[in-house]
């Protein structure tokens, strides 16, 4: 075996790269895999990591050793990654960021955990997400970081007084920090796009049905899909080919349609693409430092080629309430499951069955999950359904068709992933309707189960947000991946606002 | 029918409609959740802000419009599956229960429901 790469900058490779450098041995598994750990306890203080147990990481690292050495490495053999604490893993413990779920063992893999494993991917650990994926901060979790006694937020590594965004706030704040090559995260109404545009890195969302919902903690079915978080729409592009695919005996929404391979497409020509710019994206709530940046990004895309077509998304601000209906409606029905019998918490003090049930997820839930239940409980039942929920629906099929409308004049849609930079921890916890606001960007794509990613293409220069990331939401047609990561790849080639790093790691 | 009344009122006028404490409870009671008195409160606060977005929604023509489930259904027909109903999983009793709060000789164990 030839060691000629220094191990001491491995973190800054990208997976694309380490997947190499593996293949080719010239650094090994094991090495890779404990280098991350090794900066994973030095940068504890993020409160990135939930889950660790170096044992295991390191005895699926020698076995992708093994595989290389004998010549049946897969395609990401070796390239050690962590997982959303959303998907349950058999060999970390799984609690979606939830009190009820506290020390909970699954006895099988999240069918995309299985899936990357079986492309050679090594387990890192499980990534600290807001309480069974509802929030836009993190700060909603209700587990303790590995490292760290107490629950404490995790914290954005561009400004550690700021939240990393969420649900997949400790996906994106570990590849933003360089704690892991890339991450898993999970997007019901912006959870992967959003916190990766506050922490300067690439995320996408593939079409509903794209990825396996199995084995990942339900928020609400008809929304939840699976995607990856990296440093690039390359990285992207090569982990989303080994985690999408149908699952058909155990998914009932997955999509029987065969897993592609997302990389084929990144260096085509990008001349002539029709960029679609929806009016209503850049109304009066958009920050000016966020336009700036996208607007910058936008001229950008026309020197490479691509053409600016003024579009409508009528339905824009409506999605909130429709989001907000629609999503506690599922939520509330998915989290029923939680009674303190079968799995979970339990009260340990009680009248009866009733008492327990209630006792028991007073107890396990937190604020949001609860006003959450507590919402969807309400609109679902007798005599509120039609009016909310059915009516939630229909409006989820005229914001659809207005996708469907734009996709006659475009290609791509484009547009700020969020109207802010990443705000200060604590700023809005006390008020959960301004931080629903804040997800108007991404819920119409989200309700249409359209692809999204998120794209760094600045940083702030507002005095009292400089130097925050600043991301641009790219949305595609349905099965439309390949040509969203091809014209995130080629913006790409010809900036460098995704090398970025914050500095101090 | 004093709460569809109120209902109506609600969406007619342009001030969101108000729930109020026993609405709380009563939603409560459906969700199975305990909630303290001064949670109660605060929630109630916080759905009355909640339903003031909701509002817009309210207003929208849907008539003849199929509420939409799987969001492909917006291009194509998505079909959903059923599977044949046999055993497909192999026995995993202990790994299964490892988490329960408790178990006695693989049975889980509730309050006592009938006396």
């Amino acid at each position: 075996m030839t060691h000629s790469l220094s191990t001491h900058s491995l973190h800054d490779l990208s997976v694309h790269d380490l997947a190499l450098a593996l293949k080719n041995k010239q650094v090994s598994a094991v090495e890779a895999a404990g280098h991350f750990l090794v900066r994973s306890s030095a940068h504890a203080n993020l409160g990135t990591y939930v889950a660790l147990n170096e044992a295991t990481t390191l005895a699926q690292a020698q076995a992708a050793d093994q595989r290389i050495a004998q010549g049946s490495a897969g395609t990401l053999e070796g390239v050690p990654i962590a997982h959303k604490d959303i998907f349950v893993t058999r060999d970390f413990v799984t609690t979606a960021g939830s009190r009820m779920l506290k020390g909970y063992r699954s006895p099988f893999d999240a069918t995309v955990v299985a899936k990357l494993a079986s492309a050679g991917v090594v387990t890192l650990g499980k990534l600290n997400c807001d309480e069974f994926a509802m929030g836009s901060s993190n700060e909603n979790s209700a587990i303790a970081p590995v490292g760290c006694d107490t629950v404490t937020p995790v914290r954005n590594p561009w400004n550690i007084e700021r939240i990393p965004g969420g649900s997949s706030g400790g996906s994106a704040a570990a590849v933003a920090a360089r704690l892991a090559p890339a991450a898993t995260g999970t997007d019901t109404g912006g959870s992967i796009r959003q916190p990766a545009a506050f922490c300067g890195i690439t995320g996408i969302k593939p079409t509903y049905g794209r990825a396996s919902r199995y084995g990942m903690v339900a928020f609400a079915s008809s929304l939840d899909q699976a995607g990856p978080m990296a440093r690039s729409a390359q990285d992207c592009a090569l982990l989303l080919s080994s985690l999408c695919g149908p699952d058909l005996d155990r998914d009932s929404t997955s999509l029987d349609m065969p897993a592609e391979d997302y990389s084929r497409n990144l260096n085509d020509s990008i001349e002539g693409l029709r960029i679609g710019v929806p009016q209503e994206f850049f109304g009066e709530g958009l920050s000016d430092d966020v336009r700036a940046s996208v607007e910058a990004a936008l001229k950008q895309y026309e020197q490479l080629g691509a053409k600016l077509v003024p579009i409508q998304l009528p339905r824009t601000e409506l999605s909130i309430p429709v989001y907000y209906i629609i999503a506690p409606a599922e939520a509330s029905s998915n989290l029923s499951r939680f009674d303190g019998v079968k799995f979970g918490h339990r009260a340990a003090q009680y009248t009866d069955l009733a008492d327990m049930y209630k006792k028991t997820r007073a107890e396990g839930f937190g604020d949001e999950v609860k006003r959450r239940i507590m919402i969807g409980a309400y609109v679902l039942s007798h005599g509120y359904y039609d009016a909310y929920y059915l009516q939630a629906q229909k409006i989820r099929r005229m914001i659809a068709d207005d996708f469907q409308n734009a996709f006659k004049q475009c290609d791509v849609i484009a547009g700020p992933v969020a109207p802010t930079v990443a705000w200060k921890l604590g700023e809005k916890s006390d008020d959960p309707v301004a931080n629903y606001l804040a997800d108007i960007f991404t819920l119409p794509a989200s309700l249409a189960g359209l692809p999204g990613m998120s794209i760094p293409v600045g940083f702030s220069q507002a005095a009292q947000d400089k130097g925050m990331p600043i991301g641009m939401q790219l949305i595609g047609n349905y099965f439309g991946e390949a040509r969203l990561l091809n014209a995130a790849h080629r913006f790409q080639q010809a900036t460098d606002f995704h090398s970025a790093k914050p500095a101090g790691y | 029918m004093a709460r569809s009344a109120r209902f109506t009122i609600g969406f007619n006028s342009f001030c969101s409609m108000s729930l109020t404490s026993s609405d709380i409870a009563r939603i409560a009671n459906l969700a199975r959740l305990d909630l303290a008195p001064a949670e109660s409160e605060r929630i109630l606060t916080q759905m009355n802000d909640f339903f003031s977005i909701v509002e817009a929604m309210r207003a929208v023509d849907t008539t003849g419009l199929e509420p939409m489930a799987h969001p492909v259904a917006a291009i194509q027909d998505v079909a959903l599956r059923l599977r044949e109903d046999v055993v497909s999983e192999p026995n995993q009793r202990e790994a299964n229960q490892r988490s329960a709060p408790a178990v006695e000789h693989g049975l889980f164990l509730v309050p006592k429901v009938i006396e």
